[in-house]
């Protein structure tokens, strides 16, 4: 249904093809968030994997560096329109953080310090895609953009990479978390543009 | 975030789709905005501090999309933006220059189901803290709120440079009464006659011009993220929960 808006030409040529429709390029790094940003110190962190059996794997800061602290370079897809692309993050693989966890459940809820949370399938969690990254840009990540430690899964809009994560627990059906419940896509492909239901 | 009550998916909130949109109105609102009047006839009504995309399409193909927090919460078809022109934007330049009346654009909406003020929910009174063109969402809250005659007592505090970079106003100071109390700091420069202090906020003249945590109010603040940042930190330090401080930031394209 688009059409041309009168005296509408466009300065930016975004034709990058990593730019999914509807995407911008920025440089910069712009911060969202619903509410006020939690202050969590590195020596409080703790992060929990909760699984149907009651069982939970929990980590301290040093437990997590522990398991392997690996340099990722990928592109982020913002809902909000904006990318930026290679993204220096240094984090810990979640395959690292599964590998004990048993579960027949499919689906996670990523639960964050502060209240946020939001829903992922676990597949998109494993083999390389996500990760708790504690650095990005070259230095620690500062609250404002989710340190101590955030999730970060690239492949899909950003709001996915919960903030200040503290806790993953797995689910049986896919529930919505906070933006899922208002108004955002349960999943969030950036190249189909799954931004809202 | 968590304590607070969502709405359930799927409740009476129209569900967001892609609408044609003609201006009807370009007005500056400020020396580096415009306020801007679409005639959208299939626009189903949206909830005060909602916000929508603006799609604009170049001959070749081109398209850019921005988000825009929505001014006016009335129901039916005409929704008011406020648009501040980013330096270097791409987007917002064309709307606050070259944009006229007649001109068609593209809509998607209406977005967002947290950031809203809904009347009736409750008798918690509602404190609103903007800075610059972060008022434009808490602007349309004050107006649903004054619209529907609803009780909840309201206090917006209103941080800008100077009196001429204030949007709406007129508006604002028309919809002040024993339900709504409107409080402006001038950072930089004050009207003539002004009586009080020029200069940044701190933490002491938040305290002074909001509502007591006491009172346990429901509080929104919009602004730049510095802005919302401190001003978020202050709240919590003056005794309000998190849990009861939404915010929106706006800024990066």
């Amino acid at each position: 249904m688009s059409f041309v808006t009168r005296g509408f030409s466009g300065r930016r040529r975004d034709d990058n093809p990593r730019l999914p429709p509807g995407q911008t390029l920025v440089n910069d790094w712009p911060v969202l968030s619903a509410g006020p940003t939690p202050r969590v110190g590195t020596a409080e962190w703790e992060l929990t994997i909760s699984d149907e059996t009651g069982a939970d794997h929990r980590w301290n800061w040093d437990q997590l560096l522990a398991l392997g602290v690996e340099d990722v370079t990928v592109d982020i897809h913002c809902v909000t329109h904006w990318t930026r692309l290679d993204m220096a993050w240094r984090g810990v693989s979640l395959d690292r953080l599964f590998e004990n966890v048993e579960s027949g459940h499919d689906f996670v809820m990523a639960h964050s310090y502060g209240g946020y949370t939001t829903n992922l399938p676990l597949e998109d969690l494993l083999d390389g895609k996500a990760w708790i990254a504690t650095e990005a840009d070259g230095e620690p990540l500062d609250p404002e953009h989710g340190g101590p430690a955030r999730l970060l899964v690239p492949h899909l809009y950003f709001w996915k990479s919960a903030k200040w994560i503290r806790g993953l627990t797995m689910m049986p059906d896919d529930e919505p978390g906070f933006w899922e419940q208002n108004g955002y896509h349960f999943y969030g492909d950036p190249w189909k543009e799954e931004r809202y239901w | 975030m968590s304590a607070q009550p969502l709405a359930p998916p799927g409740a009476a909130r129209p569900r967001a789709a892609w609408h044609a949109a003609t201006v009807t109105d370009v007005r500056r609102e400020t020396p580096t905005a415009v306020r801007l009047t679409l005639d959208v006839p299939t626009w189903p009504g949206s909830e005060a501090g909602a916000h929508l995309d603006v799609r604009l399409t170049a001959p070749d193909g081109y398209q850019a999309t921005r988000s825009y927090s929505i001014a006016s919460a009335t129901p039916g078809g005409v929704v008011v933006l406020a648009v501040d022109e980013v330096p270097d934007g791409e987007v917002s330049p064309f709307l606050t220059r070259e944009l006229r009346s007649g001109d068609q654009l593209e809509v998607h909406g209406p977005l967002g189901a947290f950031f809203v003020w809904r009347p009736g929910q409750d008798d918690r009174p509602v404190q609103l803290v903007a800075g610059g063109s972060g008022v434009v969402p808490l602007y349309a809250m004050a107006a649903a709120h004054g619209a529907t005659g609803d009780g909840t007592f309201f206090r917006l505090l209103y941080s800008v440079r100077r009196p001429e970079d204030a949007f709406f106003s007129d508006e604002l100071a028309a919809l002040t009464g024993p339900s709504f109390e409107l409080d402006v700091v001038y950072t930089r420069a004050a009207p003539e006659g002004w009586a009080g202090p020029v200069g940044r906020l701190d933490k002491g003249a938040l305290a002074a011009a909001t509502i007591p945590a006491s009172h346990r109010p429901r509080l929104y603040v919009c602004g730049s993220t510095r802005f919302v940042e401190t001003i978020a930190t202050w709240l919590q330090e003056l005794g309000h929960a998190a849990a009861d401080i939404r915010t929106e930031r706006f800024g990066g394209l």
